[in-house]
């Protein structure tokens, strides 16, 4: 008999459907085992009479007789959506003990689907990072190796999904912030459609980019999450697409072309590799389990082909002058005058802004902020924010004439598994620089996703970036299930967490 | 340069203003989220979420705004874009929630259309610039907070259309004219109460002169003119002051000022020096506004016949003369009033006449707007119609209004009410000749003398005769008939 800790969502809810477990025993149980793992620094806040009170209450539904695929589930939120129940920190000493009067959305959403919310998860400080080494509440550690950043901005939710301390977590991801802490950790996350996912309620850093998705053990967890996730918000988010939401759990068993067999489920699925993707910036370990899983998808009947993306270095300069200039308008609410942090001495107006602020961001959101004024600035603007957008333009057109020639574009996630805990610190544009296989897909507001596909130097966890066009969540959740079917590093957990 | 420029100019100089109006637009609920808009609620009870900037709220365009938006662009000939641009001006201060306010800057949803309006006989026309939608924001408050400021964001979020012309106005008057015309305009198509104490249009006056031909002057903005009275004295104190200082030698530094209507002065309130970098840019959290023809097309149907259009069409087709017309169209209700009471009663002159003189009198002592006149459109045609079938005297004419606004009039068809209160109050004129000229006879025998100095050649005699036949009648006698008949005895 496995703990139950070990159960991935689609296991958990299989037993709580059959009344084998109740939601409150599990939920007791991971609560526990998220105490006694604080050391990783994932969690920002549990609450232990809260989390129980939904799990009794998902009980009291599935003693009625309901069944959904997530009644009863813990699941934990990134500490960027807004919660009642819990506080909401970004991640900031700005929010410190800021509670919302409303849920985003998305909690709303998986809540109605019956989820438990088990607490709320660390993560880099108003989404601004890839280590998880920018919260003003320390860092989150990788769980495969201690000394290891757990990747970012949704290094909580990477971390203890990894470290099996919650079956699922939310995440956001506004330039790889799901997909990078996913392949970090090798478990499995999907950013949507730029739009598919109500922004109500996600503590905005770039708007244009924000966007939610879900982090789990598997494709086929992913695809439950993100089915009870997506859907039209027109009320609150003029940027919500109003598309209704899908079932993606259901759609991992359809075959994805008219010419799939059951030996090879992906047969006629063009999968196209940017040569830009596979370059001497790459690591030769992250590229050998890459080439390595691409092989299995040609086992299971996938063509590999040749693509295009030529204007992916572009996409560093476009995504740090876009996203910085928005944050640095998103973050001026954070002035110390109605919520947030206030300085506790100043002279005047002006002095309690400047105090406020400088005590409240930390050094990464100041740079940014800094950073996305001086772009927007009178005689800037058009050779920076301007540019920058041009180049977004020409990055989806390349991606609409590569999707002309595959069906679904697969490459590394990041250039390098997880790093040690300070290494880039003092070097941002290091860090930066890291971005460059998931910025394309940010700056085009394509879906993308990352599998588990093995292991680097180190044993440190690989994942394989998938990315497909838009609304083909379905078509990407497919390919990585089938892939799932066929190898089981999604099962593998690290040694002291299995 | 023509006479009528040359006798424009002050102390020589020409003056050159521009406007800036910021229209409240009038919806139920703000531009960008569901929390009422109305007026004078205790501080910070009409401020949701988003209109607080908390964490994770975003905005959502309120449709009826941007209808508002689309009226007002018909209204003045202007093009309705079919796709605009939010953007975000951002600025750092207490009672602006979000730190930015969410305006449009480079493409905005009205452009270009014009005001025409009258300054004495003379038509004029100021060009606009643009019309664009914006939200406002909130209120910092001063006083009674024992050193601190209080912040009440029940304003934060408004609807505003701010309304900007060309530099096309040469003087103080022209600018009371357009933003009287303007006021006219957006109240008339019901987009703004115009409520001018509340703030639900203010005026900015951006001033310069020069010498005529010269390039255009330094301008100098005066904010928030609340008042047509305040605007003339600020406009005029500005002027002169312009012209004492560059007289003195001194250069015109650009500047945003504030009238003091106290003092009559204006005073700066900051320089270029400190104006603020906006760093403007499209507001990502609102995609571009889209207005497809058939919307415009649909408002189009839908919108009143405008002030200009009714006053034009009112000298075609009841033979108005231009100023009846222009007076009679300063409100809907008014235009309304007249046009019923004009038809009914088929004395469109005698009609107007009567609204712009006892109706418009009465409605000003009671404070009333003609909407709310306790004489209705068909009574005031039933009252003409007997003054012009010489049923009645106009002196008895005024009498029977003031039965009819003192609501004496008892039940049934208006012309059956003021028949019955003429019947009544013994109103009717004498329209018998044969007792006209029984007393003509007595009046003429009574007064020699009159007889007599009128025979001499003396005009005003004949009058002082007229007087004594119209007291004899009791006023009943129809002051023609009277003329006639005294003429042909004394002939």
């Amino acid at each position: 008999m496995s703990e139950l800790y070990q159960l991935d969502v689609s296991a958990l809810a299989a037993k709580l459907a059959a009344r084998e477990v109740s939601s409150v025993e599990v939920t007791q149980a991971l609560l526990e085992r998220a105490k006694a793992n604080a050391d990783l620094g994932a969690y920002l806040a549990l609450d232990e009479a809260v989390s129980l009170a939904q799990a009794r209450a998902a009980d009291a539904r599935l003693a009625a007789g309901e069944r959904a695929p997530l009644l009863g589930v813990p699941i934990a939120h990134k500490d960027i959506f807004v919660t009642k129940d819990f506080p909401t920190t970004a991640g900031s000493k700005m929010l410190e003990g800021y509670r919302s009067p409303f849920d985003a959305t998305v909690v709303a959403k998986l809540a109605a689907a019956g989820a438990v919310t088990l607490g709320k998860l660390n993560c880099d400080e108003f989404a601004m990072g890839s280590g998880n080494d920018n919260s003003a509440y320390g860092p989150v550690l990788n769980p495969w190796d201690k000394t290891r950043v757990p990747g970012g901005s949704s290094g909580g939710s990477s971390a203890a999904v990894a470290a099996r301390l919650v079956p699922a977590a939310t995440g956001t991801d506004t330039g790889g912030s799901i997909r990078q802490p996913a392949s970090f950790t090798g478990i499995t996350g999907i950013k949507p459609t730029y739009g598919r996912c109500s922004r109500y309620g996600m503590v905005a850093y770039a708007s244009s980019l924000d966007q939610a998705g879900p982090m789990a053990r598997s494709a086929k967890d992913c695809a439950l999450l993100l089915s009870a996730m997506v859907g039209p918000d027109l009320d609150r988010d003029s940027t919500s697409l109003d598309r209704p939401a899908e079932d993606y759990a259901a759609a991992l068993g359809l075959p994805l072309s008219p010419d799939a067999t059951v030996a090879q489920p992906l047969k006629g699925l063009r999968i196209g590799l940017p040569q830009e993707f596979f370059g001497a910036g790459c690591a030769p370990d992250v590229l050998a389990a890459v080439h390595a899983a691409l092989a299995e998808y040609e086992k299971l009947g996938a063509t590999l082909v040749e693509i295009r993306l030529p204007r992916t270095e572009l996409s560093i300069p476009a995504y740090y002058i876009i996203a910085p200039a928005e944050a640095s308008s998103n973050l001026s609410r954070f002035d110390g005058v109605k919520f947030g942090h206030r300085a506790k001495d100043y002279a005047d107006l002006s002095d309690m802004y400047k105090k406020s602020r400088s005590e409240g961001f930390g050094e990464e959101v100041q740079r940014r902020i800094l950073t996305g004024a001086y772009v927007l600035s009178h005689g800037y603007y058009d050779a920076y924010y301007l540019k920058a957008q041009q180049i977004r333009r020409l990055i989806a057109q390349d991606f609409q004439s590569a999707f002309e020639q595959c069906d679904l574009i697969a490459g590394p996630v990041a250039p390098s598994v997880a790093w040690k805990i300070g290494e880039k610190s003092d070097d941002p544009v290091a860090a930066y620089l890291a971005d460059i296989y998931t910025l394309p897909a940010s700056l085009s507001g394509l879906p993308g996703m990352s599998v588990p596909a093995g292991f680097g130097s180190d044993g440190m966890p690989v994942g394989l970036q998938l990315i497909g066009n838009y609304f083909q969540e379905a078509r990407l959740l497919g390919a990585a299930h089938h892939f799932q079917c066929a190898t089981d590093w999604h099962t593998r957990a690290p040694k002291d967490f299995a | 340069m023509s006479k009528k420029q040359a006798s424009l100019l002050v102390q020589g100089y020409e003056v050159v203003i521009g406007f800036e109006t910021h229209a409240q637009l009038s919806t139920h609920s703000k531009i960008f989220s569901r929390a009422s808009v109305a007026f004078g609620a205790e501080p910070n009870t009409q401020a949701c979420a988003v209109d607080l900037a908390l964490p994770g709220t975003l905005p959502v365009m309120n449709k009826g705004a941007v209808e508002r938006a689309i009226q007002f662009g018909l209204a003045v000939g202007s093009h309705v874009a079919e796709r605009s641009i939010f953007a975000r001006k951002n600025y750092f201060y207490p009672d602006l929630p979000k730190g930015y306010q969410i305006s449009q800057f480079e493409i905005p949803v009205v452009q270009g259309g014009e005001v025409s309006f009258f300054l004495g006989d003379e038509k004029k026309s100021v060009r606009l610039v643009r019309a664009h939608l914006e939200e406002d924001a909130g209120k910092s408050l001063h006083e009674d907070f024992h050193g601190l400021s209080g912040i009440d964001l029940n304003r934060a979020g408004t609807p505003l259309l701010e309304i900007v012309t060309e530099p096309d106005i040469r003087s103080s008057a022209e600018a009371v004219a357009y933003a009287k015309e303007l006021h006219k305009i957006v109240t008339w198509i019901g987009i703004c109460d115009g409520n001018m104490q509340e703030g639900s249009f203010r005026c900015d006056a951006n001033v310069s002169v020069r010498k005529p031909g010269a390039p255009l002057g330094t301008r100098r903005e005066i904010k928030n003119l609340n008042s047509f009275k305040f605007m003339q004295q600020a406009i005029d104190f500005e002027v002169r002051w312009q012209i004492d200082r560059i007289e003195d030698g001194y250069e015109i530094e650009q500047a945003t000022v504030l009238f003091d209507p106290d003092t009559g002065e204006t005073r700066a309130m900051r320089t270029k020096e400190d104006a603020a970098d906006y760093r403007y840019f499209p507001d990502p959290d609102l995609p571009p506004l889209l207005i497809e023809r058939e919307w415009v097309e649909r408002v189009r149907a839908e919108m009143p016949e405008l002030p200009r259009v009714q006053a034009e069409r009112f000298v075609a087709d009841y033979g108005l003369p231009e100023y009846d017309a222009t007076t009679l169209t300063q409100s809907p209700a008014m235009g309304a009033y007249f046009e019923q009471a004009a038809k009914l009663s088929g004395q469109a002159k005698l009609v107007s006449n009567w609204i712009m003189g006892e109706i418009s009198r009465r409605l000003n002592a009671g404070e009333l707007d003609i909407a709310a006149s306790p004489v209705s459109a068909a009574q005031l045609a039933a009252l003409v119609a007997r003054i012009a079938d010489n049923t009645i005297s106009n002196n008895a004419g005024k009498q029977l209004m003031d039965a009819l606004w003192a609501g004496e009039a008892i039940a049934g068809e208006p012309q059956a009410q003021v028949d019955a209160l003429i019947e009544s109050k013994g109103l009717k004129q004498m329209n018998d000749s044969g007792a006209l000229e029984a007393i003509v006879d007595e009046v003429l025998a009574a007064n020699e003398k009159n007889v007599a100095e009128y025979r001499a050649g003396k005009e005003k005699a004949f009058n002082a005769l007229v007087g004594q036949v119209m007291k004899a009648s009791k006023g009943k006698a129809n002051p023609g008939q009277v003329n006639e008949v005294l003429k042909a005895r004394l002939g």
